[in-house]
């Protein structure tokens, strides 16, 4: 049905040649590519190893969060209330730490309630039928304001070394939130790739009514994708208010876009049933990579905001256009 | 208006081949056929919701190209499909005036007094007494068909195409609509018929038209016909000599089912499948064969009876208990609910299997929550092979096969669960004729391995060439069983109809 050139490749049809079908067809790697060739020739320190390691452990709240957004987005789902979650989990975090709780008990508590903010949502969308996007809409409103009722508005300052350490420390050359990171990206990768649960998320995503035919637990599957949602926003809470210093209620506003946004950039289908670690990763890695290049050319930071809109914009266009050049529809 | 030689294929299949008729003003002309023998192909390109391969269509003796939809309200004819075409929360007039809203000035403001007016008329015109300020949902089915009547009458139509109209009325409901009919015909509209109750057809029919396999069998006077002539030329065909049935000595009953009722469509259904056995279940389009493999499958509750199987009582809740007790279910429409097209040929097909609980089948696909690829790859070659689907690898994406070969992933899915309880819907719906041989095939070798079968198929030829028992369902009920010597088109039909 098409001459595209990425989808004759697709006959060749090994396991690499599809992901990277994938990547290339939404042209991301080459945005990918070319945003580092352009700004290690125009940004000064752009490709020095100090500011590299700093993109990474900038990226890493939001990377961890977009690992969970791709498994939402792959059930044509939606989670607007991650970044409250950030927020209601750093908070807590700083709250129980001031009270002297101990840091393993904190870190428990903290994937606890994140995985149960996650659950929440998950059973309004699973077994209630109420849209995503309704549902996550609301609980990001109630997570956030259960947060600034936990601070009462102000920053709760976090004194724990260990905790701190989550956030700034280094475990050997490489910063603990990207070591973090790596670890999630991995065990993403590998439940989206080689489990059944994996293969009943992109099920239920491409088709709800087939998969629930072939014996797929549709509910349970939508149940546990936003619970692990909740968790990653969880640890991503902890992983910024380590790096802060602080529990803040303000904090990761915005936060669901730029996951929302990693995750199309990385080929992801809003419609659900196709998507891919690996893309989520580079569109993290392509935004971060934006606002670090330009702000080391001096750029104003608004200015930033108008830009990085315009290259999502474009090549999520970019990539609609590629789908439908697709044949698949 | 005038029809000639209009034909329409799909990919796989001719749906319309040369077809021609005339329909002339003031007529009310019946539309009768099996299901899939056209009707729908050719009311749709009516509408202009398909485009016509090759043919030419007059109308007032002016030849004429239907370019799309509003293009053929434009040249009046409207047409009123069975599920009913209205937005339901907007008003009665604003469903009437869709499209053509009149409006009060330059700026896009709607004149609300004058869309009542424009409302009001047709619906006094076909006399029946609708508020034009009602919502449209809170209106019963037959009046939102006096609606769409209405709405018809409003674009001025000359030609009026109705689908099973019908088919959700109650009697009286019926005798009001034929009456509406009956005023429009004295109006001079032309009027297309669709229905499968013959007695509807003779009460208020002028001529009918047969269509059967996508060809013309005839166009006749209604009294030159009587109901055993029309079921004939609906169904009158030689047999093919791919349907060949390989008979095996049935045993005991696999499937067994007791008094089932679900409360809304099907009532007091029992019937048995025996291991090494095809049985079809034969009946119109909305009989209830559909839900009652539903209910079977646990995808639907029912409110009484019994299912067993293998003579043990069973309370199967959802498809994966029916799966775990080994019944396989093929669905009717193969890209709503057999496959799921954003997927390759080896994810569909290893679907089912994969959600068997582990130790039930041979081998293990997987180990914990990890899916064994070396396996499922193992499993997934062996099913393409011994089914020879054509792909170029087992990475295809399904949606770039040709129906035949999808039909075939979606079987293989089932057959891979080693079921002992296999339900067909439709299996060979929208094939190509090789496609359909080799699945008739398959039923063979499956049933020689001992599964029994459970056949849903509107196509008279296929249940009649490939059941040992067939049973006939009409209204939620099974009318009649037949055996494979007694069975033939037209004692199914009479039951059926």
């Amino acid at each position: 049905m098409s001459t595209n050139p990425s989808l004759r490749v697709t006959e060749l049809s090994t396991r690499n040649v599809q992901l990277t079908k994938y990547v290339l067809r939404s042209g991301i790697l080459v945005a990918f590519i070319a945003l580092l060739i352009i700004f290690a020739f125009t940004a000064p320190y752009f490709a020095t190893f100090e500011n590299l390691r700093n993109v990474l452990r900038q990226v890493s709240v939001n990377t961890v969060v977009a690992v969970g957004m791709t498994f939402v987005i792959i059930l044509a789902g939606i989670d607007l209330s991650v970044g409250a979650i950030v927020a209601l989990i750093g908070s807590l975090a700083a709250g129980f730490l001031q009270a002297g709780y101990s840091l393993w008990l904190v870190l428990l508590l903290m994937v606890a309630i994140g995985a149960a903010s996650g659950a929440i949502n998950g059973y309004f969308v699973a077994y209630q039928g109420v849209p995503a996007f309704i549902v996550t809409l609301a609980t990001m409103t109630i997570y956030r304001g259960l947060a600034f009722l936990r601070t009462g508005g102000y920053a709760i300052p976090i004194a724990n070394d260990a905790f701190l350490g989550l956030g700034r420390g280094y475990l050997g050359p490489i910063p603990t939130p990207v070591v973090v990171m790596v670890v999630i990206i991995i065990i993403g990768h590998v439940i989206l790739t080689m489990t059944k649960f994996g293969r009943h998320a992109l099920a239920v995503g491409g088709n709800e009514e087939a998969s629930r035919l072939s014996g797929v637990n549709v509910e349970v599957t939508k149940l546990l994708i936003y619970t692990m949602s909740g968790v990653l926003a969880g640890i991503a809470g902890i992983l910024l208010a380590g790096r802060l210093g602080a529990g803040s209620a303000n904090s990761g506003t915005g936060l669901e876009l730029d996951a929302i946004a990693a995750v199309v950039l990385g080929g992801t289908d809003l419609m659900g049933g196709r998507g891919t670690i690996t893309g989520t990763i580079l569109g993290a890695f392509i935004i971060g990579i934006i606002s670090n290049g330009l702000t080391l050319l001096n750029v104003e930071p608004f200015y930033q905001m108008v830009i990085k809109g315009c290259i999502i914009l474009f090549a999520v266009w970019f990539n609609i256009y590629g789908h439908r050049k697709g044949a698949i529809g | 208006m005038r029809l000639e030689n209009i034909s329409k294929s799909f990919p796989g299949v001719r749906a319309l081949s040369g077809v021609s008729m005339e329909l002339k003003a003031g007529d009310v002309h019946a539309l009768i056929g099996e299901n899939g023998a056209g009707k729908s192909t050719l009311i749709k390109i009516l509408s202009g919701a398909y485009i016509k391969d090759s043919g030419e269509i007059f109308i007032d003796g002016k030849k004429v190209e239907i370019g799309g939809p509003q293009h053929a309200l434009q040249l009046g004819i409207s047409v009123i499909y069975q599920e009913l075409n209205l937005v339901p929360y907007l008003t009665v007039a604003e469903n009437i005036c869709l499209g053509t809203e009149p409006l009060r000035n330059k700026l896009g403001f709607i004149d609300r007094t004058e869309m009542l007016k424009r409302a009001k008329a047709p619906l006094e015109f076909i006399g029946v007494d609708i508020d034009p300020r009602a919502l449209v949902a809170d209106l019963s089915i037959a009046q939102r068909q006096m609606v769409e009547i209405a709405k018809a009458i409003s674009h001025d139509c000359s030609i009026l195409v109705m689908d099973e109209p019908t088919s959700s009325l109650t009697e009286s409901e019926t005798v009001k609509l034929f009456r509406v009919i009956e005023t429009l015909r004295n109006r001079g509209v032309g009027i297309i018929y669709i229905s499968h109750r013959l007695e509807e057809i003779f009460s208020m029919a002028d001529r009918v038209t047969v269509l059967r396999d996508g060809e013309l069998v005839g166009t006749l006077p209604i009294s030159a016909v009587d109901k055993d002539k029309l079921v004939t030329m609906m169904v009158a065909r030689k047999l093919s000599d791919y349907y060949t049935r390989d008979q095996v000595e049935a045993s005991e009953a696999v499937l067994k089912i007791e008094n089932l009722s679900d409360g809304k469509r099907l009532h007091g259904i029992s019937l048995t499948v025996r291991r090494g056995e095809v049985v079809g279940l034969a009946g119109l389009v909305g009989s209830g064969r559909t839900e009652l493999a539903r209910c079977i499958f646990g995808i639907d509750a029912f409110v009484e009876g019994e299912v067993m199987v293998s003579g043990k009582p069973v309370r199967i809740g959802s498809p994966q208990e029916a799966i775990t007790l080994g019944i396989g279910y093929v669905p009717e429409d193969r890209k709503k609910s057999g496959l799921i097209l954003k997927m390759a040929v080896r994810e569909n097909l290893s679907m089912a299997r994969l959600n068997t609980r582990n130790g039930q089948t041979a081998e293990l696909l997987s180990l914990g929550s990890f899916i064994r690829k070396r396996a499922e790859e193992a499993l997934v070659e062996k099913y393409i092979e011994q089914l020879s689907i054509k792909t170029p690898s087992h990475r295809q994406n399904v949606a770039k096969l040709s129906g035949g070969n999808q039909q075939k992933i979606v079987l293989a899915k089932w057959l891979a669960i080693e079921p002992k309880i296999l339900i067909l819907d439709e299996p060979t719906r929208g094939i190509d004729v090789g496609a359909k041989a080799e699945i008739y095939a398959l039923i063979n070798e499956c049933t020689k391995r001992g599964m029994g079968i459970l056949m849903i198929s509107s196509e008279l030829p296929e249940i009649l060439g490939m059941s040992d028992r067939v049973l006939v369902m009409s209204g939620g009920r099974i009318r009649g069983e037949l055996a494979r010597e007694e069975a033939n088109q037209e004692k199914i039909m009479q039951l059926a109809i």
